[in-house]
């Protein structure tokens, strides 16, 4: 939506979305049917696109659609316990999650991506028999590369925990700690930080 | 024991009357040492619990009296056992319970510094005189019309700030005081105020020190030297650096403004140093994330002079001189304007008619930058490092527009005070400014809201008279390409080579005794050639 009032709903991404986006780079312009040029930017990938029967031309909205995804897949965060797994095999709220608290609440080790897992199957034995598998199905953000791409602070005197992150310059979360309120948004550029391993 | 039975020794004793002593009548003083003695018995501690049985009695018959419960006798067992019981548990606890100092209560305490108001006739006096004059802005107005734009921190922050910054105006002489904005730092964040002193009071900086420091350090050198000039001395090197530029004098240029940070309001300010030019140049080249911490390390290449506070003050320079703006004619040159000064004061204009806010937003040429920008050499006003006049070349700066590069003998020129924002150039095809109205719907109260591109961060608004600058942000420029540090210097030669000086590899001992041979061999055949010749003649 363009102001709030009218929404119109985004298709899902898909895998070649994701690819042509990451090679657009600079700032959006804020019309979704903008066309961004191919030929300009990479002539060899506009050439294979030719070859293949498309035209070399990506719309902003698709571009505005593999930016999404890839935000909620690389720093789409929830705390701990917030989700559990069923035996099954199926995800869902836990209604008995009363929220972190203020010791858990600064570690980095208690917020989860909510994405599928791609770490978890290297920690060694011991540590997993740490885990419960009910609620730590999920990559925790301690490892995330590079270290300390998360800044946690806490507000209010330790009434908020506010995680920023700096990968996605403007992606923000916060939780209030033994309640159930958490939850993240995005204002931004709608581009990754590349330079964040400088930066540090 | 029970109930005695007959046949038992001692039956019909509890009985008045029976007792086997009864037919003697004891003396009331031997009764008495009975009574004693039998208190006495009861007396006995026990060596299980600690308890004797006179203390439990009296107990058990205080407890029941007090209470008086129904069937006492049946449930007289019990209540024995309950007093038992409650011994253990202590009415008064001796270890009171630590209860935890939350930290939001801890947070609480030093805002609540904040809200005390000073108290004292003397103060309130002051107060009436200054009430005309006073430095403090008005915090929660400009956060009232940012946030029709949607940016700004919320009104608890907003007024904490507030409180923060009249206290900063009542510890220090302050002449004009601004909220300049707020940067996000990685383990805290910075709340900056713009402040300018009032003239007199400014202290001399610590950056005078260093000065100190070298002038001791080539003392102790030139001992040394002194110690050393009987003993060969090493070639001294014949490099000399770069003359360092010196960084402009408090309250003008990139220095106008003092700024003074703090964490969190309620913590106290802290006054930044002035920016020298070499930090600004430096700063220009990296990109690093503020942690919070002002006396953290920068640790970069190519090195930043200084610590996190320096680098600091250089990003807000940087972003002072580049985004802040104000619309066109609301400044402008005095009238006796002198070229000596390349036009660093601007007045308040007093016939100033604000354009609308339409015209506001439609074009960008009614905003106009107010503060100066920065060189390359990394000062406002250019100085020849190697002469130090300044007088010829300021007269030039005000003519020419553009930015050009020069060499660094000849001087560099930058957009002179009162630009307007159209002229600055963008990045690749981006605008440099981006305008819109806080709202379509109600024209008549909208406002005008711009915010840089290039400092992402960076909004500016104006309504009629007023205008106000603000930053919100991680405090570094915006590029679409990914940041690449400088590559180090080449590796410097030490001497040019020439042949002369190259190294060919020595020969070898059979290439020795070949060449021996061989030149033997030459001799030989010299001298048979010569025994030849003289058989010959």
């Amino acid at each position: 939506s363009l102001n709030c009032l009218d929404w119109s709903l985004l298709t899902p991404a898909t895998k070649e979305m994701l690819a042509q986006a990451e090679q657009l780079k600079g700032r959006f312009q804020g019309d979704p049917s903008f066309e961004y040029n191919f030929a300009e930017i990479n002539p060899q990938a506009a050439e294979k696109l030719f070859e293949g029967g498309k035209e070399p031309v990506i719309k902003e909205e698709a571009r505005l659609i593999a930016t999404i995804e890839q935000i909620d897949r690389a720093v789409g965060i929830v705390p701990r316990g917030a989700f559990v797994k069923t035996p099954l095999g199926s995800v869902h709220e836990n209604r008995h999650f009363e929220g972190l608290s203020l010791v858990e609440a600064k570690k980095l080790s208690s917020y989860f991506h909510f994405t599928e897992p791609v770490n978890l199957k290297n920690k060694t034995l011991l540590e997993k028999a740490n885990l419960d598998p009910s609620t730590d199905f999920l990559d925790s953000l301690e490892h995330d590369i590079p270290q300390g791409s998360w800044s946690v602070q806490l507000e209010k005197g330790g009434a908020v925990v506010v995680l920023r992150s700096l990968l996605w310059l403007g992606l923000t979360f916060y939780h209030v700690p033994l309640t159930k309120q958490y939850g993240y948004i995005y204002f931004g550029t709608g581009e990754k930080n590349m330079d964040l391993p400088f930066m540090l | 024991h029970g109930p005695y039975q007959p046949h038992e020794p001692g039956y019909g004793l509890d009985q008045p009357e029976y007792s086997p002593y009864d037919d003697q009548i004891p003396d009331p003083k031997a009764q008495m040492l009975a009574i004693q003695n039998a208190k006495a018995y009861l007396l006995k501690t026990s060596t299980k619990s600690g308890l004797n049985l006179y203390d439990h009695l009296a107990n058990v018959l205080t407890k029941i009296l007090d209470e008086q419960p129904t069937n006492t006798v049946d449930i007289i067992e019990n209540i024995s056992k309950d007093v038992k019981w409650a011994r253990f548990q202590k009415k008064m606890d001796t270890l009171r319970d630590q209860y935890e100092i939350l930290p939001t209560f801890e947070a609480a305490e030093k805002c609540k510094a904040l809200f005390v108001k000073e108290s004292g006739e003397e103060n309130e006096e002051v107060i009436e005189e200054e009430i005309g004059q006073s430095p403090l802005p008005n915090v929660m107005e400009t956060a009232f019309y940012f946030e029709q734009a949607g940016i700004g921190l919320s009104k608890d922050e907003s007024y904490y700030i507030f409180l923060a910054l009249k206290n900063l105006t009542s510890v220090q002489p302050i002449q004009t005081c601004r909220f300049w904005g707020k940067i996000l730092g990685l383990e805290m964040n910075y709340i900056i105020a713009e402040v300018q002193l009032r003239e007199g009071e400014e202290e001399e900086e610590a950056g005078e020190e260093v000065t100190e420091e070298e002038g001791k350090g080539m003392d102790e050198v030139e001992e040394q030297d002194e110690e050393k000039k009987k003993e060969d001395e090493p070639p001294k090197s014949t490099y000399k650096p770069p003359p360092d530029i010196p960084k402009e004098a408090n309250g003008t240029g990139a220095n106008k403004y003092v700024y003074f940070v703090c964490n969190e309001p309620g913590k106290p300010w802290v006054k930044l140093p002035p920016v020298t030019p070499a930090q600004i140049v430096c700063a220009r080249k990296i990109k690093k994330f503020f942690t919070g911490r002002l006396h953290a390390p920068v640790v970069s290449f190519p090195p930043f002079p200084g610590n996190e506070a320096n680098y600091l003050r250089a990003q807000i320079a940087r972003i002072s001189a580049g985004t802040h703006v104000s619309p066109t004619g609301f400044y402008q040159f005095p009238e006796e304007e002198e070229e000596e000064e390349g036009g660093d004061t601007y007045e308040e204009n007093p016939d100033f008619e604000p354009p609308s806010v339409a015209e506001m937003v439609g074009s960008v040429s009614t905003w106009a930058h107010h503060v100066k920008n920065i060189l390359k050499q990394g000062r406002c006003v250019w100085i020849n490092p190697q002469k130090s006049e300044e007088k010829n070349e300021d007269e030039d700066e005000e003519e020419e527009e553009e930015e050009e590069e020069m060499d660094e003998q000849q001087e560099e020129t930058g957009p002179p005070l009162l630009t307007l924002l159209s002229e600055d150039e963008g990045i690749k095809d981006i605008p440099a400014w981006t305008a819109q109205h806080s709202t379509n719907l109600i024209p008549q109260h909208s406002v005008a809201i711009i915010q840089s591109n290039r400092w992402p961060g960076a909004y500016a608004f104006a309504t009629g008279r007023k205008f106000e600058n603000i930053y919100f942000g991680w405090g570094h420029k915006y590029s679409p390409e990914n940041y690449t540090p400088i590559l180090p210097p080449p590796v410097q030669e030490e001497y040019p080579s020439s042949p002369a000086i190259t190294e060919a590899r020595d020969p070898t001992l059979e290439e020795e005794l070949a060449f021996k041979a061989a030149q033997e061999a030459l001799a030989a055949d010299e001298e048979e050639e010569e025994e030849e010749e003289e058989e010959e003649e």
